[in-house]
């Protein structure tokens, strides 16, 4: 890596050394800050926390599930640890991430913007999660809840004696965090590209962003009422769920998952973002059909809303109505296949590097497409009706959350990881952190499948012998998960001070993010930043840059 | 203490109608993404390695897209997808269609255990008694949160509701015992909601049917009709306050509103617990609610007593020695 290359000649580094970390050291400067890059490094150490603590549950319910007795934990217990899991895996840790963390960090900088709309909601939505997330340890420490993140009726409103209403609240405030971050994304996708950014040059990662924030903006206020609608009749006993009231359970369920299908969305969305843009910048090359992949992100949003009931085809729903949203959920494996087919070509006569950023992306369009196809079988009626609710499900929905989100989270770190902190990560550990991350998902989550089609049902505290060895194997692979998720949080904690520098541009990479210093200075350019080219077309760009270059 | 079993099942037992035909769509499924699957991993390690990055300055070789790669694969995975829509909806309708003259058998689910009622009158805990190759009608409803009755060898599962009957079926084709689980999360000892299923040859069931009965579920649930009072309005001529339930079930029933409604298993449930909903037109709103005042385990009796009123009285009373039909009222409702 010392041969000197095209990019270190052509952007030299600014003289001043001012960023937006050394701008200000105090408290306040921080914990008030409007600029979005702060804010960011907030979310960033509040979400991480959050990773922790519903990676310790996860930890927990492995080790229980070593033996088919369950011995380690007590059932309560355990309930309420996979039910923690799912709370702070989903609510405080896989929405906000992406979109909250390099969505708030890199969207402005890739638009030439200074800041997003609004600066001062910004942080208010940082506040608002803190708040929810105190909400949540607070309900953590003093016993937990035990319903499962889904919340059912009516045995969330009447016959858990855990602290439901704690939980729910603790959702609802976060929720607005997410409404919040999803409307300043879209008004500053609207409002503040610079000069010459026209809405087909714009990176991917806006775009799957900015479908994002509309699945959050309009989705998000359904799960709100709901589990307003849930928390009144909690604790006021308004008959609305239950059916001891004259409610019905399945209106809940249709109300949750109009909300947590789409929520799905949130969390894939932007990894997908992630994923372009890391394909594009790891192979130097135009992302092929880019039209088609943006327009994909939109046609998933909208697909996203259509297909809720799929998780009840066996609660209790028409066989009609079954088949409509069997139908409309074909539908949205769609354009999810386009982009699956359009990154692997993007590979074709491209420069491909094999740096972590582009292992952890190839390992995702890997797992990304297991979780797919698997959904396929989900979406099957006559396969769902024996899959659901087993460890079918479970391992299906963690090739998408954790082998599609997760994966494309640790790659977007690490490729941003040099503009955010100005430093590059030991690049030898960060490779080997990122194949223990994908061998150990493997090993932890494929197992699942075969658990479940073999019929073990999820949330079981304690299971069947014939299950064992499936189970040790899946235990087996979450340790090695477990240390591949470890090695990250240390170097790159050690990086911050001991990494090289990394210059503008150490990918080499196009987009306005690597014109400016790495970090950004506060007002993110030195000067307003003016395109004149389509979004990774690299001769058009780099001619650009080595012009201004050159002035 | 981790002591390995073997061996362990990678697929499970096929005991069931059903179970072959899930598999078969399992397997198609499994062939077809895998293949899919492996040809994406393979081509993306193909590329990633011919293509790799030599000297670190390397730029792209410029390629323009030919829009009828797009187009391919758009339509050739939304044909697979449809195939598998078309095919998964008709195993679905096989699922949902319960197949004429089947035993009925009546489940209850509440925390943390299976109650099963036989027409016969015998129950059952956790434990369920039923023939091989003899398509067996489940008519349940929960007393308390969701659960969801799951038959992993049978390849069926419905989620069990506390406010309505839900029904599914199978027929077993093989002998001997296997897993019933509780699948939908119902709080502290959701994994000890499980049991066994155990299929027998006809005439052992017919031996286990001898055993231990209080008289038949419709006979209990006449006691109880008489306990309740209830057939001081529910008379067998016009002369009582209430309409006569002799015939009523699976027949069309006239409401006040003078909409149409068929007298299925949860409209006769909704008229014991919450008489006022659905009024039968000519009867007045008199009836008191018995929400509450009948257990889940006590209105399946109520039902299956109002069922027997569709056929000779007699019936319903005679002990199934070597008749192979014990139970005929649901034969009745498929007309």
């Amino acid at each position: 890596m010392t041969s000197v290359t095209y990019h270190d000649v052509r952007l030299m580094e600014p003289a001043q050394t001012r960023n937006y970390l050394n701008v200000d050291y105090g408290f306040f400067s921080w914990l008030l800050t409007r600029d979005h890059k702060r804010i960011a490094i907030l979310y960033m150490i509040s979400v991480s926390i959050m990773f922790i603590l519903g990676g310790f549950f996860a930890m927990m319910m492995r080790l229980e599930l070593l033996t088919p007795e369950g011995d380690l934990l007590t059932s309560d217990t355990y309930n309420k640890f996979f039910t923690l899991h799912g709370i702070v895996m989903i609510f405080f840790f896989l929405i906000p991430s992406i979109p909250a963390i390099l969505g708030n960090f890199i969207l402005p900088i890739q638009l030439g913007a200074k800041d997003l709309a609004f600066p001062r909601i910004n942080l208010l939505s940082w506040y608002l999660y803190i708040i929810g997330a105190v909400i949540g340890l607070y309900v953590i420490i003093v016993g937990g809840v035990d319903t499962g993140w889904t919340f059912y009726t009516p045995f969330s409103t009447q016959y858990s004696n855990t602290h439901v209403f704690g939980t729910t609240f603790g959702a609802f405030i976060v929720g607005f965090s997410s409404i919040l971050t999803g409307l300043n994304f879209i008004v500053t996708v609207h409002r503040m590209r610079a000069p010459g950014l026209t809405w087909f040059r714009l990176p991917l990662f806006v775009w799957a962003i900015y479908a994002t924030s509309l699945v959050q903006l309009l989705a998000t206020p359904v799960l709100a009422i709901t589990l307003v609608m849930l928390m009144v009749e909690r604790i006021a006993g308004v008959g609305i769920f239950d059916p001891a009231l004259g409610g019905d359970p399945l209106l809940y369920q249709h109300m949750f998952w109009f909300y947590s299908h789409p929520a799905v969305y949130i969390m894939i969305l932007p990894a997908m973002g992630v994923a372009s843009e890391v394909v594009a910048a790891f192979t130097r090359k135009k992302i092929f059909g880019y039209k088609f992949v943006a327009f994909s992100s939109l046609a998933i949003a909208f697909l996203g809303f259509l297909v809720w009931a799929h998780h009840m085809f066996v609660a209790g729903i028409s066989v009609y109505s079954a088949m409509i949203f069997s139908f409309l959920s074909m539908f949205v494996a769609v354009p999810s296949a386009i982009k699956v087919f359009n990154w692997t070509a993007t590979l074709y006569k491209g420069s491909v590097s094999w740096q972590t950023p582009m292992l952890y992306i190839l390992g995702f369009i890997g797992l990304f497409t297991i979780g797919g196809v698997t959904g396929i079988f989900l979406a099957s009626l006559g396969i769902d009706v024996h899959v659901t609710d087993t460890y079918f499900v479970v391992a299906h929905f963690h090739y998408i959350m954790v082998g599609g989100a997760v994966m494309a989270y640790f790659a977007g770190l690490h490729y941003w990881w040099p503009k955010i902190s100005g430093r590059m990560y030991p690049e030898w550990w960060a490779r080997l952190g990122a194949l223990l991350v994908f061998v150990g998902f493997n090993l932890t989550f494929f197992p699942q499948f075969i658990l479940g089609y073999v019929g073990m049902p999820r949330r079981y505290h304690a299971y069947a012998p014939e299950f064992q060895v499936l189970n040790v194997m899946s235990t087996a692979g979450a340790s090695v998960l477990a240390v591949g998720y470890f090695l990250p949080l240390v170097y790159l904690l050690w990086s911050l001070r001991f990494g090289r520098k990394a210059g503008p541009n150490p990918w080499g990479a196009v987009g306005l993010e690597w014109t400016t210093s790495s970090p950004p200075p506060k007002e993110n350019f030195h000067e307003t930043p003016v395109v004149t080219w389509d979004a990774y077309d690299y001769p058009a760009m780099l001619k650009a840059m080595g012009e201004t270059q050159n002035v | 203490m981790i002591a390995l079993v073997a061996p362990f099942p990678l697929f499970p037992e096929q005991a069931s109608t059903i179970a072959p035909q899930t598999d078969a769509l399992f397997i198609f499924l499994s062939v077809v993404t895998g293949g899919m699957s492996l040809l994406i991993f393979l081509t993306i390690f193909y590329l990633a390695v011919v293509y790799r990055r030599r000297p670190d300055n390397e730029l792209a070789q410029e390629e323009e897209a030919p829009h009828s790669l797009e187009i391919a694969w758009i339509i050739v995975p939304f044909i697979f997808f449809m195939s598998c829509f078309v095919w998964g909806s008709w195993l679905y309708f096989k699922i949902s269609r319960i197949p004429d003259n089947p035993l009925e058998v009546y489940a209850t689910g509440k925390q943390w255990m299976w109650k099963f009622q036989h027409p016969t009158g015998q129950r059952e805990i956790n434990t369920l008694h039923v023939p091989v190759n003899r398509p067996i009608k489940i008519t349940m409803a929960s007393e308390d949160v969701i659960h969801s009755l799951f038959f992993p060898y049978f390849r069926v599962k419905a989620d069990v509701l506390p406010n309505r009957y839900r029904t599914m079926w199978f027929q077993a084709t093989k002998t001997g015992r296997f897993h019933i689980f509780c699948a939908e999360y119902c709080g502290t000892s959701h994994s000890g909601m499980v049991g066994w299923v155990d299929v027998m040859e006809p005439t052992d069931y017919q031996k286990w049917l001898a055993g231990g009965s209080e008289g038949s579920l419709a006979s209990q649930g006449e006691k109880l009709f008489q306990k309740l009072a209830c057939n001081t309005c529910h008379t067998e001529d016009t002369t009582g306050r209430g309409p006569i339930l002799k015939g009523l079930y699976g027949s069309r029933v006239t409401l006040s509103d003078n909409s149409e409604v068929t007298a299925d298993e949860n409209y006769i449930r909704e008229s014991i617990l919450n008489p006022q909903a659905k009024l039968v037109r000519g009867f007045g709103p008199i009836m008191p609610t018995f929400q509450g005042q009948v257990s889940e385990d006590e209105l399946l009796k109520l039902l299956a007593y109002v069922k027997s009123l569709n056929v000779a009285p007699a019936l319903s009373r005679r002990e199934p020695a070597g008749e192979p039909v014990p139970h005929t009222p649901a034969k009745e409702t498929k007309r």
